[in-house]
C-alpha cells in the first residue's frame, strides 16, 4: 500500500515542478501569454484549466478501454469541449467581470495543448486514481505558473496586485509589461529562469 | 473598402500570432527552417479560409437558427478536425506532391488554437459571409509572415553565441516579444 501512495504522490508532485506545464513542456501557452497581464484572471484561468483538466481525465480514463483507437482523438476533443462549455457557462454567470475579461480565451482552452496532452499521454493508459492526481498536479501547477506571470506584469504594468495598489505615485508604470510583447519577455526570461534553477538543481544532486 | 480593411487588420495590425497568442505552438515548434514555416504557413492559411467558410453556415443557419448557440465550441470543433481530415485526403489522392510539402502539419492544424480561435473571433465581430472569408484569408496570411519572419530570424541565430540557459524556447520568445513591439507600429495605419 505504501509503494502505491507514493506512485500517487508521484503523479501529483510531477507537474508541480519536474514536468510544470507552461516553463518546461511549454504546453498551454497561448493562454499564458495571453491572459496573464493581471493576478486574477492568471489565476481564474488557472482554475478553468484545472476543472477542465480533471474531469477530462476522469472521462477519458473511465472510457479508455471502450474508445477505439483510431477515433479516439475524436472522442476526446468532444468530451473536452463539453467541459471547457460548462465551466464557461458557469463563469459567465457567476463571474461576469472576469468572464468578459477572459472573453474567446475560455473556449480556447479546448485546443490548450495541455489537456489534449494528459488525456493522450496519461490518462489512456492509466486508471482513474492515478489520472486524477496527474490531473491536480499539473493543474495547480499551471495555475500557479499563470499566477506567477500575472503577479510580474501586474506589478510592473500597474504598480498593484489584485487591484490593491502597492507601488506609490512615484512609480510609472511600464506599459509595456501589459501590452503582447511584455507577456512574451516576462515568458521567455521565466523560460530562462525555471532552465538556470533545474541545471544548478542537477549539477548539485550529480556532485 | 471594408475588405480591405479587414484583411489589414487581420494580418498586420491584429496578427494572431503577435497580438492575440494564438497559434504559438507551430509558432515555436516549427519555425527552425524558413521552408518548413513556408509550408506550415500555406497550409494553415488554406485550412483557415476554409474554416472561416465552413463554420460560418453552420453558425448562422443550424446554431442560431434552432437557437442552440451553447453548442458553438463543439460544433466548431467537430467542424475543423472533419474538415482537416478531409482536406489531407483530398490532398493526398490528388495532388502527392503538395501532400509531401504539406501533409505532415494538416493533423497539427487541428490543436492550432488559431484554427478555432479564427472561429470564435468570427462570431464574436458579427461579420458576414464574404468578410468572414476575407478575416480567415488574412488572418493565414499574417500567421504565414510571422512564421517566415521568425524562421529567418532563428536561421541567423544559429550562429549567434546564444547564453546556455537562453537558448531554445526562451529566446525564441524574447524575439516575439521584440517582433510585437515592432508590429504595434501597423496600428496607426488604420484610425479609431
Amino acid at each position: 500500500m505504501a509503494d502505491n501512495n507514493q506512485n500517487l504522490w508521484h503523479e501529483f508532485q510531477k507537474g508541480l515542478w519536474q514536468d510544470i506545464p507552461p516553463f518546461r513542456l511549454v504546453l498551454g501557452t497561448c493562454p499564458a501569454l495571453a491572459v496573464t497581464n493581471s493576478v486574477i484572471n492568471g489565476i481564474a484561468m488557472g482554475l478553468a484549466t484545472l476543472f477542465v483538466l480533471l474531469f477530462a481525465n476522469i472521462s477519458v480514463s473511465a472510457i479508455r478501454k471502450i474508445v477505439p483507437a483510431q477515433v479516439r482523438i475524436a472522442a476526446y476533443v468532444v468530451i473536452i469541449a463539453l467541459y471547457v462549455t460548462v465551466a464557461d457557462m458557469f463563469l459567465a454567470a457567476m463571474f461576469p467581470p472576469i468572464s468578459k475579461a477572459l472573453g474567446p480565451y475560455v473556449p480556447l482552452i479546448i485546443v490548450n495543448c495541455i489537456i489534449l496532452g494528459r488525456a493522450e499521454g496519461f490518462a489512456q493508459k492509466n486508471p482513474i486514481t492515478p489520472s486524477i492526481m496527474d490531473a491536480i498536479g499539473m493543474g495547480i501547477g499551471f495555475a500557479l505558473s499563470l499566477a506567477v506571470m500575472g503577479l510580474i506584469r501586474e506589478i510592473f504594468g500597474f504598480g498593484s496586485i489584485l487591484d490593491i495598489k502597492l507601488l506609490g505615485a512615484w512609480f510609472e508604470p511600464w506599459i509595456v509589461m501589459i501590452l503582447p510583447a511584455g507577456a512574451f519577455f516576462v515568458f521567455g526570461f521565466l523560460v530562462a529562469l525555471v532552465n538556470y534553477l533545474s541545471r544548478k538543481k542537477a549539477e548539485t544532486v550529480c556532485h | 473598402m471594408k475588405l480591405i480593411l479587414i484583411f489589414i487588420s487581420a494580418s498586420l495590425i491584429n496578427n494572431f500570432v503577435l497580438t492575440y497568442f494564438l497559434g504559438i505552438c507551430p509558432f515555436l515548434g516549427v519555425s527552425n527552417k524558413t521552408e518548413n514555416a513556408l509550408n506550415m504557413g500555406l497550409a494553415t492559411t488554406f485550412v483557415m479560409t476554409l474554416t472561416a467558410a465552413v463554420t460560418w453556415p453552420i453558425y448562422t443557419y443550424l446554431l442560431v437558427k434552432f437557437n442552440i448557440p451553447f453548442l458553438e465550441y463543439v460544433a466548431f470543433i467537430i467542424a475543423i478536425a472533419a474538415l482537416v481530415q478531409l482536406v489531407e485526403m483530398y490532398i493526398r489522392k490528388s495532388s502527392p506532391a503538395v501532400y509531401r510539402a504539406m501533409g505532415i502539419y494538416l493533423p497539427l492544424i487541428t490543436t492550432n488554437c488559431a484554427v478555432l480561435g479564427l472561429a470564435l473571433f468570427m462570431v464574436l465581430r458579427d461579420y458576414n459571409y464574404i468578410e468572414s472569408i476575407i478575416f480567415g484569408f488574412g488572418t493565414g496570411a499574417g500567421f504565414t509572415l510571422a512564421m517566415l519572419m521568425m524562421s529567418g530570424i532563428r536561421e541567423e541565430l544559429e550562429f549567434a553565441d546564444v547564453p546556455k540557459v537562453f537558448q531554445g524556447v526562451s529566446i525564441t520568445l524574447i524575439i516575439a516579444g521584440m517582433m510585437a513591439l515592432a508590429f504595434m507600429g501597423f496600428a496607426g495605419l488604420i484610425r479609431g
